[in-house]
C-alpha cells in the first residue's frame, strides 16, 4: 500500500537574480519524505540546504524566487500555490523551526500571547481552549511548570528553553511536516542532547514528518531515517542513513566522513577535502566537485546524472565508491 | 614531544579567579540604604583555577556556556587581567613584569579568535593586518616587510598574491588562516585557540586543524585549545581540562578523560555527544538547565543535575584532587571510596 | 586509494578584476539610488556655483559703486539703467538677486560646512575618548553632552551670539558649540560596540600602543555614522545659520548669506515684490534637500543591518 508521501520535491530550482549575476542556490533538487519519517538534509555553507528549506515554506525573498520544479505537499504543488493558500498552511500543516529561536519569538510579547495567537490563527477556538492547548504542548516538549512559563517573556528563558518553546509553537496544530533549520547548532552539547531526545520521541509519537537541516553528520545519524547530502545547490547523494554513512557512494560524502575527527586516528592529520566550495557565481562545467575530488576524471567535465546506483541509493556521480562489486566494501573513511 | 631542560611550565595559573561585578552607582547605593532589594551583581566567571601547560604540550579546555573557558583563555593570552591569583610566564609572575619584558611576554602568547568575520579589521588590507605588529615592534625592517608577510601567508596556507585584498573578499576558512598568519608574524611560542574552528564547515575545519598540527611540529608551538567540541579536542590534545561554571572539574591525559572519565559531568558530557556510529539510538540526557553564572548553586556547582548527588555535595565545594597518576577530579564521590 | 591532504589551499576560483576596496563598494552601492545620485550632482553643481561666484556672477553685490539705487525693486527680467539684465530681479538696494544668491551661497556653505566639520572633529574625538577611556571620563563627557542637548538649539545659538557679537567667525563658533554634542553621542555609541569586537582584542594581544588602536583600528570603523550625521549636520548648520541671519544676529549686512537675503525681502512679500525673498529661499531649499538626499542614501548604504 503506497501512501502519498507527505512531501515530494521534484527538480526544485531556486535562483537568486542579483546585480552580480544569477546564483543557482538550489539547482535540481529532488527528494521524498514519507509520512512519519525523518529526512536529514546535510551540507556545508553554500550547499543550498537552508534555501531548500525556505523554498518548501515559500519563504524565499527577492531577489530569489523558485525558478522551476514541484513541491508536492500531500499531492498539492506548493510552488504554484497562492500566498493565501500558503498562509493557511504555514504554522498549521507545515511548520518551521529556525536556528535562532528569536526568529520565532517576539521579544516584547509574553509566551502565552504568542502561542494563543498562533492557535487562533488557524483554529476557531476560545482563548481558554487555546491556552489549554498551549499548556499541553509546552508539557509535550518537556518544559516544567508550563503555567508559570506561559506568563514569562522570551528573555527570561535560556537558549535551550527558547528553542523548546519554538518547537512547541511549531507543534500547536499538529502539522504534517516540520522543517527544522539547524535548531540545535547554537546550543550547548548537553542541551542539544535533551532537545534531540525530545524531538526523537515526538516524531515517533505524533507521526509528523521531519526535515532536519544540519551540517552535523552525527546528529543526522541518530535522528534521521533518510539522508540527502547537498553540494553547490544539488543533491549529490540520497538514501537510507545507515547505508549512506557506512558505505557512501559520492566522493564528497566520503570526504565529509573522513574529515570528522572521531573517524581519524588520534594525532594523525585528518583526511580533509582539499580546496574550497566553488563560488556559486562561477561553477565549473560538469560536476561541481571535480576540482576537489580524488577520483576526478575526464568524464566528470560533463554533468553527472542523478542515478540509482544501488537499490534506493542515488548519487550524482560517474565514478562513485562502493559500486564496483555490491558485495565487497571499498576502503573508505 | 620536546622535553625541557628545566621543569618550569611555560604558563602556570595559580588560584586564578575572575569576577565581573556591576557596582552600584549613586542611585543604587541610595536605594540600598532605604532597604530596597538591590545588590551588587557579581559573576564568578573563573573561580580558583590552577592550570599549567608545559612546552610543546597541547592542552584542551572543554566546557559549555558559562564555564569560563573563554575568559580563562583571555587571561592566559594577557588581554584580560585576573581579579585574583597569579599567572606565571616561564616562571615569572606577569604582574611583576614591566616595559620590554612585559611586552615580550605578551607577544609570545597569541590568540586565535572564534569569529572569522569580526576578528579581522575590515578596513585594513591583509598585508597590513599581518605586517602591522612586526613592523611596529621593530621585528622586521620596512624594506623586508613584504617578503616577511609573504612567508607568513604561505605558512598559513594562503596565496601571497592576495595580500592586497580586504577581509570581506575571503571565505571563513581563509579568514581564520589570516588570523593565524597574523599571530605567527610576531613569532609566538604559545597559542591560545578560542573556539577557532567552531564557526567553520567540517571540511574546512579539518584543513585548519591539520594546519594547527603542522605548525606545532614545524615551530614547536604550545597550545591551549579551547573548544566545546569534544571530538576535536580528543583528536588534538595531549591533556584535557574540563570546566563547569568557572571551576575545573576534571583534568587528565586525553585517553584517560575519554575512556575513564571520573567526574559525573564529564561522563554526562561524553554521553550527550552524538556519534556517527550511534544509529537511531536514543539520545542520552542530562537533566536540567545550565545554571546562570550570576547565581551558581552552592557547594558543588553540578549537584542539581548530578544523578549521584549526596547531601555533602549541596554544601561543600569539592576540591580538585589527584585520583590516579596525572588524573585529577573534583568530586566528593572519590572520597567515599 | 587514500585521500591525501593538499599542502596548501588553492586560491579562490574567482579572481576579481580589480581589488574591491571598501570605498569602491560604497560608491557602487550609493549609485544604486538614482535619486541620491541626482541629489549629489545638484549639490556638486551648487558648490561649483558658489566656488566660481566671483567669475560667473554678473555683478559684485558687495561693491557699492556698482549699485544704482534707482534700479531697486525691479522685477525679474527687467533691463536696468546700465543696459544690464536682472534675471532674478533686484532687492531694495538695487543689488542683482542672481549675484546676491551666488555670493550668499558661498557664505552659507562656508559657514555651514565649516562649522559641521569643526564640530565633527571636536565631537568625534570626545566621543572616542569617552568610549575608550570609560568610567569617569565617559561620565563627565556624556553629562556635558546631555547639558548641551537640553538647550533648544536656536536659543543656545542666540545666547552665544549675543555674547560674542556678530560676524562670520562668531557664527561658526556658535554653531560648533551647538553641534558637537550630536557627534560625540553617536560616535561614543558606535565606538562602545566596536571596542568589544575581536579585532580590537587582537590588536591588544599584539601589544599595539593604545593611540594606534584608537586611531588606526577604532576610528575608521566608527566612520559610517560620522559620515551620515556629518551630511545631515551640514544641512542643519546651513539652515541654522540662515535662521540666525534672518533674525538679524548672524552674518553682517555687508556679506549677506541666503538667510539674510530672505530677511531683507521679508517686508516686501505681501506687496507683490516676492522675488527678493523667494529666489534666495528656493536656493536654500535646493541646497538643503540635495544634501538630505545624499545623507539618506548614505545612511542606508552604510547601515550594516540592511546589508543582505
Amino acid at each position: 500500500m503506497t501512501q502519498t508521501p507527505t512531501l515530494e520535491v521534484r527538480n526544485l530550482r531556486t535562483h537568486f537574480f542579483t546585480r552580480a549575476g544569477v546564483v543557482k542556490a538550489v539547482d535540481d533538487v529532488s527528494f521524498t519524505v514519507p509520512r512519519g519519517k525523518v529526512l536529514g538534509l546535510v551540507g556545508e555553507s553554500g550547499s543550498g540546504k537552508t534555501v531548500t528549506g525556505f523554498s518548501v515554506m515559500r519563504l524565499v525573498d527577492e531577489p530569489g524566487r523558485i525558478a522551476g520544479g514541484q513541491i508536492l505537499f500531500k499531492g498539492q504543488d506548493l510552488a504554484k500555490a497562492s500566498e493565501e493558500e500558503m498562509r493557511s498552511l504555514r504554522g498549521n500543516r507545515i511548520a518551521m523551526i529556525f536556528q535562532d529561536p528569536m526568529m520565532t519569538l517576539n521579544p516584547v510579547l509574553r509566551i502565552d500571547t504568542q502561542m494563543i495567537e498562533t492557535v487562533q490563527a488557524h483554529a476557531k477556538v476560545s482563548r481558554e481552549e487555546a491556552r489549554q492547548r498551549a499548556r499541553d504542548t509546552l508539557g509535550m516538549v518537556g518544559i516544567p511548570s508550563p503555567d508559570e512559563r506561559l506568563m514569562s517573556y522570551p528573555h527570561q528563558f535560556s537558549g535551550g528553553m527558547r528553542q523548546r518553546v519554538a518547537i512547541a509553537i511549531a507543534l500547536l496544530h499538529k502539522p504534517d511536516l516540520i522543517v527544522a533549520d539547524e535548531p540545535t547548532t547554537a546550543l550547548d552539547v548537553t542541551i542539544q542532547g535533551q532537545i534531540l531526545a525530545e524531538v526523537q520521541k515526538l516524531a515517533a509519537e505524533t507521526g509528523t514528518s521531519l526535515i532536519w537541516i544540519t551540517h552535523d553528520l552525527s546528529v543526522v545519524s541518530g535522528l534521521a531515517d533518510d539522508i540527502a547530502v547537498m553540494y553547490a545547490g544539488k543533491v549529490v547523494e540520497h538514501g537510507d542513513v545507515g547505508e549512506v554513512l557506512d558505505t557512501p557512494l559520492h566522493p564528497y560524502t566520503n570526504g565529509l566522513l573522513g574529515s570528522v575527527p572521531s573517524r581519524n586516528k588520534r594525532g594523525e592529520p585528518l583526511r580533509s577535502i582539499p580546496g574550497m566550495t566553488p563560488s556559486l557565481f562561477n561553477l565549473p562545467a560538469g560536476c561541481a566537485f571535480q576540482a576537489r575530488c580524488p577520483r576526478a576524471a575526464e568524464v566528470c567535465k560533463q554533468e553527472p546524472p542523478f542515478r540509482e546506483w544501488l537499490p534506493a541509493r542515488e548519487a550524482r556521480c560517474f565514478i562513485p565508491h562502493n559500486v564496483s562489486e555490491p558485495g565487497t566494501k571499498e576502503q573508505v573513511a | 614531544m620536546s622535553t625541557t631542560l628545566n621543569n618550569i611550565p611555560m604558563i602556570e595559573l595559580v588560584n586564578v579567579s575572575k569576577r565581573f561585578s556591576k557596582t552600584l552607582d549613586f542611585a543604587g547605593k541610595f536605594a540600598k540604604k532605604l532597604g530596597m532589594p538591590v545588590r551588587e551583581e557579581v559573576v564568578h566567571a573563573v573561580d580558583g583555577v590552577n592550570l599549567s601547560v608545559r612546552k610543546g604540550e597541547v592542552v584542551g579546555l572543554v566546557g559549555e556556556s558559562g564555564c569560563g573557558k573563554s575568559t580563562l583563555g583571555r587571561m592566559v593570552a594577557g588581554i584580560m587581567p585576573a581579579t585574583e591569583g597569579d599567572i606565571f610566564w616561564q616562571g615569572q609572575n606577569t604582574a611583576n613584569l614591566s616595559g620590554a619584558k612585559a611586552k615580550l611576554a605578551k607577544l609570545q602568547t597569541q590568540m586565535i579568535f572564534q569569529d572569522p568575520m569580526s576578528s579581522l579589521n575590515p578596513r585594513l588590507r591583509v598585508s597590513d593586518i599581518i605586517g602591522e605588529a612586526p613592523l611596529v615592534h621593530g621585528m622586521v625592517k620596512r624594506d623586508q616587510l613584504e617578503t616577511y608577510v609573504d612567508e607568513q601567508m604561505r605558512r598559513a596556507g594562503l596565496d601571497p598574491s592576495y595580500k592586497r585584498r580586504y577581509p570581506h573578499q575571503f571565505s571563513g576558512g581563509q579568514r581564520q588562516r589570516i588570523g593565524i598568519a597574523r599571530a605567527l608574524a610576531v613569532q609566538p611560542e604559545f597559542l591560545v585557540c578560542d573556539e577557532s574552528v567552531a564557526a567553520l564547515d567540517v571540511s574546512i575545519q579539518a584543513q585548519v586543524l591539520n594546519l594547527f598540527m603542522k605548525l606545532r611540529q614545524e615551530l614547536d608551538l604550545t597550545y591551549l585549545f579551547i573548544s566545546h567540541d569534544l571530538s576535536v579536542v580528543e583528536h588534538l590534545s595531549d591533556r584535557v581540562v574540563i570546566m563547569y561554571l568557572g571551576r575545573v572539574v576534571e583534568e587528565a591525559k586525553a585517553e584517560d578523560v575519554f575512556n575513564r572519565a571520573n567526574h559525573p559531568y564529564t561522563q554526562s558530557l561524553l554521553n550527550a555527544v552524538p556519534r556517527i556510529e550511534a544509529r537511531k539510538k536514543a539520545f542520552q540526557v542530562v537533566k536540567g538547565e545550565i545554571p546562570s553564572p550570576l547565581n551558581p548553586p552552592k557547594g558543588c556547582h553540578f549537584h542539581p543535575r548530578c544523578p549521584m548527588a549526596m547531601d555533602r555535595c549541596r554544601v561543600e565545594r569539592p576540591l580538585l584532587k589527584e585520583i590516579a597518576p596525572g588524573h585529577k577530579s573534583a568530586c566528593h564521590l572519590n572520597d567515599a571510596a | 586509494m587514500s585521500a591525501t591532504t593538499a599542502p596548501t589551499t588553492p586560491p579562490p576560483a574567482v579572481k576579481p578584476a580589480k581589488v574591491e576596496t571598501p570605498f569602491r563598494r560604497l560608491v557602487s552601492e550609493f549609485c544604486e539610488s538614482k535619486l541620491a545620485l541626482f541629489g549629489l550632482i545638484v549639490f556638486i553643481i551648487i558648490c561649483l556655483l558658489a566656488l566660481f561666484a566671483p567669475w560667473i556672477s554678473p555683478q559684485n553685490p558687495y561693491d557699492l559703486a556698482q549699485l544704482d539705487i534707482m534700479d531697486g525693486r525691479l522685477e525679474p527680467g527687467t533691463v536696468g539703467g546700465a543696459g544690464f539684465t536682472y534675471w532674478l530681479g533686484t532687492d531694495d538696494q538695487g543689488r542683482d538677486m542672481l549675484s546676491g544668491i551666488l555670493y550668499g551661497l558661498r557664505i552659507s556653505l562656508t559657514v555651514g560646512g565649516g562649522s559641521a566639520i569643526l564640530a565633527c572633529a571636536v565631537g568625534a574625538s570626545l566621543g572616542l575618548l569617552a568610549a575608550y577611556a570609560g568610567k569617569r571620563t565617559d561620565t563627565i563627557i556624556m553629562r556635558l553632552v546631555d547639558l548641551q542637548l537640553s538647550f533648544p538649539t536656536i536659543l543656545a545659538a542666540l545666547m552665544i551670539l549675543a555674547f560674542l557679537g556678530k560676524g562670520v567667525f562668531n557664527v561658526v563658533i556658535a554653531l560648533v558649540i551647538v553641534e558637537w554634542a550630536y557627534y560625540a553621542r553617536t560616535v561614543r555609541g558606535t565606538a562602545l560596540v566596536e571596542r568589544r569586537r575581536e579585532y580590537i582584542e587582537a590588536a591588544q594581544c599584539l601589544a599595539l600602543p593604545t593611540h594606534r588602536i584608537i586611531f588606526r583600528h577604532l576610528l575608521p570603523n566608527c566612520m559610517p555614522p560620522i559620515i551620515v550625521i556629518g551630511t545631515m549636520q551640514i544641512a542643519r548648520a546651513i539652515a541654522l545659520e540662515a535662521t540666525l541671519s534672518f533674525l538679524g544676529l548672524g552674518v553682517p549686512i555687508t556679506e549677506p548669506s541666503l538667510g539674510l537675503l530672505i530677511a531683507n525681502g521679508y517686508e516686501y512679500m505681501l506687496s507683490g515684490k516676492y522675488w527678493i525673498s523667494f529666489y534666495p529661499g528656493i536656493a536654500l531649499l535646493i541646497t538643503i534637500v540635495s544634501i538630505n538626499l545624499v545623507g539618506d542614501q548614505l545612511r542606508d548604504v552604510l547601515n550594516p543591518r540592511l546589508k543582505k
